[in-house]
């Protein structure tokens, strides 16, 4: 449906979009996600045919956007601008009506009843028809510019930010809407910055980085590419959303990379707690073996950090009891927690690694291992503190 | 109740009170007349066209002589009721010409604001704003001060200054086949000022003719004549239809550009036309009675609070109810102790009106 070939862009010398690439087929939600400035906004206005580009084209089911009039590309692509400001003061069933003008003749005055009652039911704003636009708070107003949108009936949407003005559950009223709207059969393109969000809805994402696409596919392997933290310019943990399934994700702006590896000897709530701390402080971090499904061991997998896991319930085999002890061997230092696991890890350790800690029952307790001289700490900033301390 | 519908029943009302207007108009003055004698004369001078020729007309441009066509219409008189004769007379032909003459021009004030202020989305702007005014001024006042140096009539001068200070202001403001509106507002500004200069200058030179410059900046219908309603109505009245076509787009295009784009509005090709037809509408009301200032940003503004923002009917209702005010200030400018230029009326009537609209906007945000 729609198919962005090569296009590239500069507003003066400045580079906007470089050779991008980019198809949305019907039944299909694809989310553009990026930095600000990253130019998604510049591409929706390049596939609607208000930016002329450089170099590569636009198409509308093969038809390429800048060989069509206005108003031809109009009937098949709507575009949901991001909310805006209308100065007069026009209806919200006024607004929904000019959704028609594509299909419509200059001195037609009609008003086409059917179209329009159907895009405000469809919205739920159909109690809002009589009201100013500019009355409307801004989640009215969205599903309102939306409502006109669905008015022009047609078979494409380029939505930019539908979602920015909104508070939550119009977040999720608003992008459902566009959902089942694609489930019927049309394309979407949707602008989106809130990336759980973007995860959420869409079928596949797009991520916008520098004018050229970072990365594309399904929501999960985005969310997950290196990229993804290099366009943001930050540290992102992704983890799946208990309640939706979908990947959530959480960035970690204050975390700088630290010197050091620090292996967690056992699992559970202290496993995991340990983890956190020495993660966010910057330490690269390593955890194992513990049991499969163990809270800590899912923390470290959706921060893309090294685990050795054991089979749940059963006695790690020698292989496995053997690459923990490695890991913890090369460690510069070694956290125990005396969660599951965290046995095998302290013998390892009592033969090369200068530093234990452990944490008894979540009670956070760090051994301090200079000649196996435990030191019991009893919070997670005295945890970092003995790490520093002991890794100078 | 659909928007033709709404349209054709506001536009019917205002129609009836323009006309009922101008008859009371027709009836007051250093003569009075009674208003059914009134009626009958008008009705009397009610020409309807029945053929069209074309005549060839001496012209002379300089020192040059020109043959030039001119269209020769016929006119049918379908009344012919019995008047006494001194009525007829000051009413068809002393005061009918210049209530009919205001009507026009206030009727083509007012589309070309309410078009302004669309195309503007600012309910402040008015026809002025593109230096359409400026323009005018600058031909008339030229003509008047230097009137051997101008080669033709001072309406056709201020009409060629209006249009070509007009398409000034567009060249200026226009990159790449784009005209933001931001570049033109400010290009009218700068070029208004411009003139202003030049017009200032020029009074100071006018010596004797000063007066009379002056009185043609301030707009006045002091010298209608039956030619000057027969010059403007036809080039106000087709222009209007054309603007009328495009109110819904004008409609669209007041949601923004982009988004009017989005909806099949080709903006720059629209915007043109409607600068253009705005312009020429504005020429030619300012061409024959002068820079009357407030009826174009008043009238509009009036409309739109009480049949709301849709074009399609603000638009004629608009146009109606400037036609109808201009020929009212008109009446209390022409019937006062003292004659005063309509223009005085107008701007004292709609600078306390602005200064209503500017506190009223900061409560309602208009």
């Amino acid at each position: 449906m729609i198919d962005v070939d090569g296009v590239s862009l500069s507003f003066g010398d400045v580079p906007v979009l470089d050779g991008v690439n980019l198809r949305v087929e019907r039944g299909e939600l694809v989310g553009l996600v990026g930095p600000n400035g990253a130019g998604k906004t510049t591409l929706l206005r390049t596939i609607n045919g208000i930016l002329d580009t450089d170099a590569g084209d636009v198409r509308l089911d093969g038809e390429p956007v800048a060989e069509l009039s206005a108003r031809e590309v109009s009937r098949q692509l709507a575009t949901v601008p991001q909310d805006t400001h209308v100065g007069f003061a026009f209806t919200a069933e006024q607004i929904v009506d000019m959704g028609r003008t594509p299909h419509r003749s200059r001195l037609d005055w009609t008003d086409d009843d059917d179209p329009v009652d159907a895009a405000l039911k469809r919205t739920q704003t159909d109690h809002l028809r009589d009201r100013s636009v500019d009355d409307l708070s801004g989640g009215e107003r969205q599903r309102v510019l939306l409502a006109r949108a669905l008015a022009q009936e047609p078979a494409a949407l380029l939505l930019d930010e539908p979602t920015a003005s909104l508070d939550i559950n119009h977040q999720i009223s608003v992008l459902g809407l566009v959902e089942d709207l694609v489930a019927e059969g049309r394309a979407a393109l949707a602008a989106i910055h809130d990336l759980d969000l973007a995860a959420r809805f869409c079928d596949r994402l797009v991520l916008l980085h520098d004018g050229e696409i970072g990365a594309a596919g399904p929501p999960e392997t985005v969310l997950r590419d290196p990229v993804l933290g290099e366009a943001f310019e930050t540290t992102a943990a992704v983890t799946d959303n208990p309640v939706t399934g979908t990947p959530t994700v959480t960035a970690v702006a204050d975390r700088t990379a630290r010197d050091g590896r620090v292996h967690v000897g056992g699992g559970g709530e202290s496993g995991r707690a340990a983890i956190r701390t020495l993660w966010r402080a910057g330490y690269d971090v390593s955890i194992g073996p513990v049991p499969e499904g163990d809270v800590a061991a899912a923390l470290a997998e959706h921060l893309n950090l090294p685990v050795v896991t054991a089979q749940a319930f059963g006695v790690p085999d020698g292989a496995t009891r053997e690459r923990g002890r490695r890991l913890a061997a090369e460690a510069d230092a070694v956290v125990l927690t005396g969660g599951p696991g965290s046995d095998i890890v302290a013998t390892a350790a009592d033969e090369s690694s200068p530093i234990h800690a452990s944490f008894d029952d979540g009670s956070p307790a760090v051994a301090r291992g200079d000649g196996g001289q435990l030191t019991v700490v009893d919070s997670e900033g005295a945890l970092l503190t003995a790490v520093e301390e002991h890794l100078g | 109740m659909g928007v033709a519908t709404r349209t054709a029943v506001w536009s019917g009302g205002l129609f009836g009170l323009l006309c009922a207007t101008i008859l009371a108009s027709a009836a007051h003055g250093p003569v009075s007349v009674d208003i059914p004698v009134v009626a009958r004369a008008t009705l009397n001078a009610v020409a309807v066209p029945v053929g069209i020729g074309i005549e060839m007309a001496g012209a002379s441009v300089g020192s040059l002589s020109l043959s030039v066509p001119i269209p020769d219409v016929q006119y049918a008189h379908p009344f012919s009721f019995a008047v006494p004769e001194t009525d007829e007379t000051i009413v068809r032909d002393i005061r009918l010409p210049r209530i009919l003459l205001g009507a026009i021009v206030g009727f083509a004030l007012a589309s070309a604001g309410a078009i302004m202020q669309g195309f503007f989305r600012n309910p402040m702007a008015d026809p002025s704003i593109i230096g359409v005014s400026s323009g005018a001024a600058l031909g008339a006042v030229a003509t008047i001060a230097f009137p051997l140096a101008i080669p033709f009539g001072l309406q056709t001068a201020a009409f060629v200054g209006a249009l070509l200070a007009a398409f000034g202001v567009y060249l200026v403001a226009t990159e790449d086949g784009r005209t933001p509106v931001a570049t033109l507002l400010l290009a009218g500004i700068a070029i208004q000022t411009f003139l202003g200069a030049v017009i200032s200058y020029m009074l100071l030179q006018s010596g004797e003719s000063l007066e009379e410059a002056v009185l043609w900046l301030m707009g006045h219908l002091q010298y209608s004549t039956w030619g000057r309603v027969e010059a403007t109505l036809p080039v106000t009245v087709l222009i209007f239809a054309v603007l009328l076509v495009y109110a819904r787009d004008l409609n669209v295009l007041l949601l923004g550009e982009e988004d009017a784009h989005a909806l099949g509005i080709e903006v720059e090709r629209t915007k043109r036309l409607l600068l253009a037809g705005s312009s020429v509408i504005t020429a030619a009301a300012v061409a024959v009675a002068g820079v009357i200032g407030f009826v174009g940003l008043i009238v509009p503004h009036m409309m739109r609070l009480v049949v709301g923002p849709d074009h399609r009917i603000l638009l004629p209702t608009s146009a109606l109810a400037g036609a109808t005010f201009l020929v009212l200030a008109d009446t209390v400018a022409r019937t006062g102790p003292a004659e005063v230029p309509v223009g005085i009326v107008t701007a004292a009537v709609g600078a306390p009106f602005f200064l209503f609209l500017l506190r009223r906007r900061e409560v309602h945000a208009l």
